[in-house]
């Protein structure tokens, strides 16, 4: 079954010159155990989209879809008390910049605590126990320590690994990252994406990995999405993604790697005609 | 050899922190004697993690902190930026641009004024010369001249690069820093920016020291590569020697850690996980 199921996803800003299409028309799946990558530029909507699903657009946003569920229940029109029930409990999220969404004014063990005391009803000793096991898990060196810890005595890997204990602490279903690593030195991204990957494997999460990074792509996604420009442009399993790109945007993406020049010069995107080309429904 | 345009001998950096209420003062140090040579045309690439000291490198060569000790060459002569040592012409050889393109642009400013800023500050072109040639470079980096009237905040993060890079190669220099110039960067934008600077190398053989953590860029842009760590340069030499055939255990920690985005890499990691 499927874990969470998208159809026909549309949001609209509504700015000061007029609404703004930001995700136009996203259908997609995870399914259980799976871990699904969307992969495009800053603008084309991947992380918006993710977002409505967390219900964390502002109020400027219209969130309209066909069909939004997860685990077989419809979430747009949950009520926000039920919804928070499901959000950060069986879908649990990691952002881009670890150091800014770890609040600055609390220790990293009374964030994590929350977590635990919101969702599991754990209290005191109990809450704390468990931080500490999170933070095994998740490798801190010396967690009864480091659960003392104000963010800004943390290093930005350890942060992330911080966001990452806090987004498992309550067995989520579904995690979704939103470019974990980006912010990270590349040794740091190695480790953070081996300890995502193991953590997915160990725990049975369906994960949902947002990124403009085609080697994070290739270390750990089962398939893929590509989106430009709110709209979705190819879906295919990993293996295919890269041996024969359908679409000439994910040939342009994979073409604008360093490591795949040819010649003296990189291609960009504008070498390759994709406005004229629309997603086709095609999907492996 | 005359066209070595820039030449450092042992230089050295530390950062002295003084003792607060209850902390003792103690010394860092950013950087432990590196020497380099680039010649003109070329481009060395400096590689490291974030705290290794390349940053500070990359200030001493641009002449905007000094060195604690060793010696810097700029076209052969020496650099030395204590009060009223460095004429502006010495300044004019080297320009920096920097990582982050929404930080580095003053929000107030029109791109225009961007542009002639450096100018205005270190020659005396007349106002109407200036102009045309703040045009001139617009149109050199990509962009257009209806944007000389605009303001940062309406351009991409790729333009605003642009921008950057304009501004430092309008005192036509002969050595350009880049510090990180393409890491914030989306990567079809990061392939464009990566090929306006390979154009204007071409065209103004200009030295570039390009500072990066990725090491796809700088296997595709460099011609030697010197990798840095805890402040000292473990492995330097030609791109090809650094690539095939890495010495110090950083070196090769950096390349096992790089992901690697070609088919045979997923098959593996597929069957391995299949298994």
């Amino acid at each position: 079954m499927a874990l969470l199921e998208i159809e026909n996803l549309t949001v609209t800003f509504e700015t000061a010159s007029g609404p703004l299409k930001a995700v136009d028309g996203i259908s997609l799946s995870v399914k259980e155990r799976e871990v699904l990558a969307i992969v495009g530029e800053s603008g084309s909507g991947k992380s918006v989209s993710m977002l409505s699903v967390m219900g964390l657009l502002p109020w400027t946003a219209t969130v309209k879809a066909d069909r939004m569920a997860f685990q077989g229940r419809d979430i747009l029109g949950l009520s926000p008390a039920d919804r928070r029930r499901i959000i950060g409990k069986d879908i649990a999220m990691i952002f881009q910049e670890p150091i800014a969404s770890l609040n600055p004014c609390f220790t990293v063990g009374f964030q994590i605590e929350e977590a635990l005391k919101q969702h599991m009803g754990l209290h005191g000793q109990a809450a704390r126990r468990r931080a500490v096991e999170l933070f095994e898990a998740v490798g801190i060196p010396d967690p009864e320590d480091r659960l003392g810890h104000f963010p800004h005595q943390m290093s930005g890997g350890q942060c992330q690994r911080v966001m990452i204990a806090m987004a498992i602490s309550c067995n989520p279903k579904l995690l979704i990252a939103d470019e974990p690593t980006t912010a990270l030195d590349v040794t740091i991204q190695k480790q953070i994406l081996d300890l995502l990957m193991r953590l997915q494997a160990e725990q049975g999460m369906g994960m949902i990995m947002i990124t403009h990074n085609m080697g994070v792509v290739a270390e750990t996604a089962d398939r893929v999405v590509v989106q430009y420009k709110g709209r979705k442009m190819e879906e295919a399993d990993v293996l295919s993604l890269f041996e024969t790109p359908q679409h000439p945007y994910t040939r342009a993406l994979l073409s604008a790697l360093p490591e795949n020049a040819t010649g003296d010069r990189l291609p960009t995107v504008s070498d390759f005609a994709i406005e004229d080309t629309p997603y086709t429904g095609a999907s492996a | 050899m005359s066209d070595i345009v820039l030449e450092a001998r042992g230089i050295v950096r530390d950062y002295h922190i003084g003792g607060g209420l209850f902390g003792k003062p103690r010394t860092v140090h950013a950087v432990k004697g590196v020497s380099l040579k680039v010649e003109q045309g070329k481009t060395l690439a400096i590689v490291g993690e974030s705290g290794c000291g390349k940053s500070t490198l990359a200030r001493i060569i641009t002449m905007i902190d000094e060195a604690t000790a060793g010696e810097l060459f700029i076209d052969g002569e020496k650099v030395d930026i204590s009060s009223g040592r460095l004429s502006p012409e010495m300044r004019r050889r080297v320009q920096i641009v920097f990582q982050n393109p929404y930080g580095s642009l003053n929000p107030r400013q029109k791109i225009g004024d961007v542009l002639m800023e450096p100018l205005i500050i270190n020659s005396d072109v007349p106002a109407a010369e200036r102009r045309e040639r703040a045009m001139t470079m617009l149109t050199k980096v990509g962009l257009k001249p209806e944007h000389f009237n605009r303001y940062p905040h309406m351009f991409s993060g790729g333009q605003r690069q642009r921008i950057a890079i304009a501004r430092a190669l309008m005192l036509n220099p002969r050595l350009l820093v880049l510090d990180e110039p393409v890491s914030a960067l989306d990567l079809s934008v990061q392939a464009q920016v990566l090929n306006l600077l390979a154009d204007l190398q071409d065209e103004f053989g200009l030295t570039y020291v390009f500072i990066s953590h990725d090491l796809s860029v700088v296997r595709y842009i460099a011609d030697e590569v010197m990798v840095m760590y805890f402040g000292e340069a473990v492995e330097y030499g030609t791109r090809d020697e650094v690539f095939s055939n890495p010495q110090h255990s950083y070196t090769k920690t950096l390349f096992a850690a790089t992901p690697r985005a070609d088919v045979e890499s997923i098959r593996k990691r597929l069957a391995k996980k299949a298994a």
